[in-house]
């Protein structure tokens, strides 16, 4: 029987930690995601657990720590949020091209500055392009599944990849809600074993990891790498079909929530969706025909799915909880934009900036959105109308 | 005479094992970091696997060009500032895997890392993995500067050096300050096992300090001098020489500190002058003009300064 239980997204992934019982953790505190090691250490110090921890210094070592760690044959997980991540970027990147199937927690949070410690998706967004899956999640309940499903994508033969699972810090990682959890042995045999083909404690097999390589070979790399990630698409929908044998769960690469006859669109990623749930349930009782289209997977960019599940929208808003300071929207819209482009949609779209440093984002909010994308589906964009625009921000 | 009837450890033995870093890697000729590897892993008992990190700089993009890599063990580059930490995952992956009854074989962990990756960028990673207190070994193969990228200067580059950041010029005498004594601070980690050596004679004291390093329970580090043809501006065949001169004249004295105890591992007979170690090296050149003499009396004093104090650690050790 699966468990019931009342858990904040930080315990809920704990939990999934815990059950998934990977072999060695480098980790560095850093609010909001600080509590993760630390669920994890109590787990070990009462014998719940046997990973071997490793109490790093800095996120930097964090993530070399876990290089070295996937790559001597052992499956490794870290945690970290916003400047964490930063620090750790450069060893992203060698995380992914090493073809290590590490799996990162990610709470997130702003980058500085100002300094500050709530909810954007800054740091995830800036990593989009190191070679990482993301998967973000709506609550507590998908931050748990996808942290579930993570090892089994990552380390699938057609992908070899590292994967970041997203959940928003504080609003997600400290809310308390309800969820369900899966029984430990259910989560065993799902995960399975790590049986990875080469590793340098392999005892008949000396292997060498983190090569120098000049430009005869480097860009064939580069495109296995690449290749990776497109495959990747269609192993996180077979992984997500299996879960829900499991699980009674469905996910896929995105969530259409009431979206089939909608002719106004909201895009976006992670708890916005669900106060976006709320705006569209009280707007369809008024007759309004709106829905949601909730990203899950934003790496590999499912840009072509997401552009088919638009395809009757007039009027789209894709949302951005994060700058990219090009003076032309956020990521999420630029790439969505471009996957609408190439499906040759003709629907008007909004940028939208939302949400920054722990900005709340509200049901009025989401209704605004809504009207305003109504009345430049009817009148057209106008001159004066900005594409590219922030709501929530203060007179 | 057969291999294995030579006593274990006896310089014959040694040099009739295996090379573990094979022939063909595109280091100089006379570089100082390939001496340092291959005697650093001379030291590995026969049989014993090992897994070798290495910090990026020359040592890494001349052994491990892909596709070929130089290493016969395991091995692993990750990124320039980071072999400490690298090490420490593979090493924990190793209890994790062991714990888990999925390996069974003896493993050694050695990395190396220049002064550029070990002094300076890479010091909180080293830092970090000596105070975890992981069982392995961390080899600074120390030419005191940035060699890969062209001979820029470090806090292991010797006062006065010559180097693209510390040119000498009308208003520079080379490098200002004198250079970090990393071992030091290494030892005041507590750690089991530090070490400082060079390339001498027989290189007994270079084997015999790996040794100890890699067959001490616990993080050990090696600070070994290992001279750059390119940078200090030397004949190759004259490294050897230099090396000496380094040790007699005491700029770089031979010590261990074991478990917290200061040993002088050779105490010259008669300590040489500064100049007879500097003179070898054109990166020095501009020390013996006319009228810098004081540079070397500058030098000279800090070397000794040094030097006593190294005297006064060993004799409170006793």
């Amino acid at each position: 029987m699966a468990i019931k239980e009342r858990m904040s997204g930080n315990e809920a992934v704990a939990y999934a930690m815990k059950q998934i019982n990977p072999d060695v953790m480098p980790a560095f505190p850093i609010t909001p995601s600080t509590e993760l090691p630390q669920f994890v250490s109590s787990y070990i110090a009462d014998g719940e657990m046997d990973t071997e921890f490793i109490p790093v210094e800095s996120e930097h070592s964090a993530m070399s720590a876990a290089i070295g760690a996937e790559a001597a044959g052992a499956r490794t997980m870290t945690a970290t949020s916003s400047a964490g991540l930063a620090l750790m970027w450069e060893m992203l990147y060698v995380a992914a091209s090493n073809r290590l199937p590490i799996a990162l927690a990610l709470v997130n949070r702003a980058l500085s500055g100002p300094l500050n410690i709530n909810c954007e998706h800054s740091d995830s967004m800036g990593a989009r392009d190191s070679g990482w899956i993301q998967i973000y999640a709506e609550d507590n309940q998908e931050a748990y599944d996808n942290f579930i499903q993570a090892y089994r994508i990552a380390e699938h033969p057609d992908v070899m990849l590292p994967i970041m699972i997203c959940q928003d810090g504080f609003i997600i990682s400290h809310g308390v809600s309800n969820i369900t959890l899966l029984e430990d042995e259910k989560v065993k045999a799902f995960v399975g074993e790590y049986c990875p083909k080469h590793y340098l404690l392999k005892a008949d097999e000396a292997m060498a990891v983190g090569p120098y390589a000049v430009s005869c070979y480097g860009m064939e790399a580069k495109r296995a790498q690449a290749q990776a990630m497109i495959n990747a698409k269609q192993v996180i929908l077979d992984v997500a079909s299996v879960y829900k044998t499991i699980s009674g769960r469905s996910y896929g690469l995105f969530e259409a929530y009431r979206l089939e006859d909608a002719d106004y669109a909201i895009v976006a990623i992670g708890s916005a969706c669900g106060t976006t749930k709320d705006a569209i349930d009280a707007l369809r009782v008024q007759g309004k025909k709106v829905g949601l289209l909730k990203v899950r997977v934003f790496r590999p960019f499912p840009g072509k799915e997401l552009a088919e599940a638009l395809k009757n929208c007039q009027a789209i808003a894709i949302l951005d909880r994060c700058e990219s300071f090009s003076a032309n929207g956020g990521p999420l819209a630029a790439e969505l934009s471009a996957a609408l482009f190439q499906a040759k949609s003709q629907a008007e779209v909004l940028k939208i900036v939302y949400g920054l440093n722990g900005r709340d984002y509200t049901v009025t909010e989401a209704e605004q959105i809504f009207a305003d994308l109504e009345e430049i589906a009817e009148n057209g964009m106008g001159a004066d109308a900005a594409e590219y625009r922030y709501i929530g921000l203060r007179e | 005479m057969n291999q294995s009837t030579l006593p274990l450890g006896s310089f014959k033995e040694i040099q009739n094992r295996p090379e573990r870093l094979a022939a063909g890697h595109r280091l100089c000729a006379g570089c100082g970091g390939t001496i340092a590897v291959r005697n650093v892993l001379k030291a590995l008992h026969p049989g014993d696997k090992a897994v070798i990190g290495n910090a990026t700089g020359c040592l890494e993009v001349s052994s491990f060009t892909y596709p070929y890599t130089a290493y016969e063990d395991s091995y692993i580059h990750n990124a320039f500032e980071n072999a400490g930490a690298t090490l420490s995952g593979v090493e924990t992956a190793y209890h994790a895997l062991k714990k888990k009854g999925k390996i069974t074989e003896q493993y050694k962990f050695i990395t190396f890392g220049g002064d550029g990756g070990t002094y300076d960028i890479g010091f909180q990673s080293l830092s970090g993995a000596m105070e975890r207190g992981h069982d392995m070994v961390y080899v600074c193969y120390d030419n005191g500067a940035y060699m890969n990228t062209g001979i820029q200067r470090s806090s292991a580059t010797p006062m006065y050096a010559d180097t693209t950041t510390t040119p000498v010029g009308k208003q520079s005498d080379g490098k200002p300050q004198g250079r970090k004594d990393l071992a030091a601070i290494m030892a005041a980690h507590n750690i089991p096992y530090v070490a400082q050596t060079t390339f001498l004679g027989n290189m007994m004291d270079l084997y015999q300090k790996s040794e100890k390093a890699i067959y001490t329970k616990g993080p050990a580090f090696l600070n070994i001098m290992a001279p750059c043809p390119r940078g200090w501006r030397y004949d190759a065949p004259d490294m050897i020489k230099i090396c000496k001169m380094a040790v007699e004249t005491c700029y770089w004295p031979l010590f261990e500190v074991i478990d917290g105890k200061w040993r002088l591992s050779y105490q010259p007979k008669e300590k040489l002058p500064l100049e007879e170690f500097l003179k070898l090296q054109g990166r020095f050149k501009h020390l013996f003009l006319p009228g810098n003499e004081h540079l070397i009396e500058a030098f000279q004093a800090e070397v000794d300064r040094r030097w006593e104090e190294l005297l006064c650690r060993c004799e409170n050790s006793d």
